[in-house]
């Protein structure tokens, strides 16, 4: 007799697909949002404005056209990638664009008089920003970065319509042969609760040694 | 050999996509009716509800903002027929956007209810308002037009979440996209206009959005 614990496996290979999609985009989307938050505070033009562009439009259009624009329009241009590439291409240009308005908010966040008062000791402006303001700012970024983090990782469900085999869609695949829809939608619906709730978790965790941190410094 | 993009082509199914897009749009209104008084309703509940209630509506907002949306689709497509509820596809769409977005709502309403200084509450007991008056009449009046912004916000990315109503057979912009793309094997221009269709709208939005913040920065509130 077949019953739900016999797609468990299934599900838990998914899950681990899952888990690897969310660390590889996440691992590319933090650099690149520090860079293009970073890049559009940058007093060049030729700097700012193309920053603007990736933000704009990956904020302004919706994941899933992002997602089937690079899966069906980039083979026409001979870049053909494998759908699993693509997932966390777009994936990680999708929440890279998030991060960088976390970065710049953050930035903006830290008060004129810190610039002032670097301006006043004679620093450079690089000396200025990696010393004085990126350190000040870092803290006011962690919180929105967790639940970026958690954006990520419900954004992997998408990417089960360009056939990569993630939880969603092993669960779709299952529920089509064995039709126990609602023991498996529960399953992964309590699957990605439990990761979205490690992940806010574990952003608490470093907030708090950051604190610490600085507090023992 | 086709040019990379064939404009004519193009023009062509602006019109089929136009009506598509208004297809989006309903939904996204739809659903942003559902989340702007169900998520009021999750925030006062849980702020004010009594403790077993505030609990759950408390848990309802946390599970449902850590879930994928596209799952949630799919629980309500599949799961609500089982227990006899037959909805339409795109009703069934329109609610889960908006169940969605009512958890994000009630964040929202929670952040402008915590803003209203205690002394209102304190004002209000005095001239001896009960509860429910003092919520209805003084605190909610206080708490909302600051957070409509932030409503306007997650209204933006409700409708970029719209196309996900493709899964469960609504045939809205992006769908109307692919359709187009696999009769003609052409998928550049139909995705490109849709993709500049959702960023149009989005900045378009956002630009109101910006407009309904400045003007709801009355002379002497408190922010």
């Amino acid at each position: 007799m077949n019953n739900w614990t016999s797609d468990l496996a299934p599900l838990l290979k998914g899950l681990a697909v899952t888990v690897e999609l969310t660390v590889c985009a996440g691992a590319l989307a933090i650099p690149l949002g520090l860079l293009a938050g970073y890049a559009r505070r940058s007093r060049n033009r030729f700097v700012r404005v193309p920053a603007a562009c990736y933000v704009e439009v990956f904020r302004g259009t919706s994941t899933l056209v992002q997602l089937f624009w690079f899966y069906y329009v980039l083979p026409l241009f001979g870049l053909s990638l494998p759908a699993v590439a693509v997932g966390i291409a777009v994936l990680a240009l999708n929440a890279g664009a998030y991060g960088a308005e976390i970065v710049r908010g953050a930035i903006a966040a830290v008060p004129r008089e810190q610039y002032e008062a670097a301006t006043a000791l004679n620093m450079t402006r690089s000396q200025m920003m990696w010393r004085i303001i990126v350190p000040q700012a870092v803290p006011a970024m962690l919180p929105p970065t967790g639940n970026l983090l958690i954006e990520l990782l419900k954004n992997t469900a998408l990417v089960s319509l360009i056939t990569i085999n993630e939880l969603t869609s092993n669960a779709q695949i299952l529920r089509a042969e064995s039709l126990r829809t609602t023991e498996l939608f529960c399953i992964i619906l309590v699957m990605y609760y439990a990761m979205a709730t490690l992940i806010s978790t574990g952003m608490r965790r470093v907030e708090w040694s950051f604190a610490r941190s600085r507090r023992g410094a | 050999m086709s040019p990379i993009f064939d404009w004519p082509f193009a023009l062509r199914i602006v019109p089929p996509l136009l009506r598509a897009l208004v297809v989006t749009v309903e939904a996204t209104v739809a659903g942003m009716l559902l989340a702007v008084t169900f998520g009021l309703l999750l925030a006062v509940v849980r702020r004010f509800g009594p403790k077993p209630l505030a609990r759950i509506a408390g848990f309802v907002v946390n599970f449902v903002r850590s879930t994928p949306l596209l799952v949630q689709i799919y629980f309500l497509f599949y799961v609500a027929p089982l227990g006899g509820v037959m909805f339409s596809p795109f009703a069934t769409g329109a609610l889960a956007l908006g169940l969605h977005y009512s958890a994000y709502c009630a964040e929202v309403y929670r952040a402008g209810i915590e803003g209203v200084p205690q002394s209102q509450w304190d004002a209000a007991s005095a001239l001896n308002f009960s509860r429910a008056h003092t919520l209805t009449r003084i605190i909610l009046p206080q708490a909302i037009p600051p957070v409509v912004p932030a409503l306007g916000n997650y209204l933006i990315a409700m409708f970029k979440d719209a196309p996900m109503l493709s899964v469960i057979t609504v045939v809205e912009l992006l769908q109307e996209g692919k359709i187009i793309g696999s009769e003609t094997f052409r998928y550049t221009e139909p995705l490109t206009l849709v993709g500049a269709m959702f960023l149009l709208l989005s900045l378009f939005s956002a630009s109101g959005v910006r407009y309904v913040e400045r003007r709801l920065r009355l002379p002497g509130a408190v922010r």
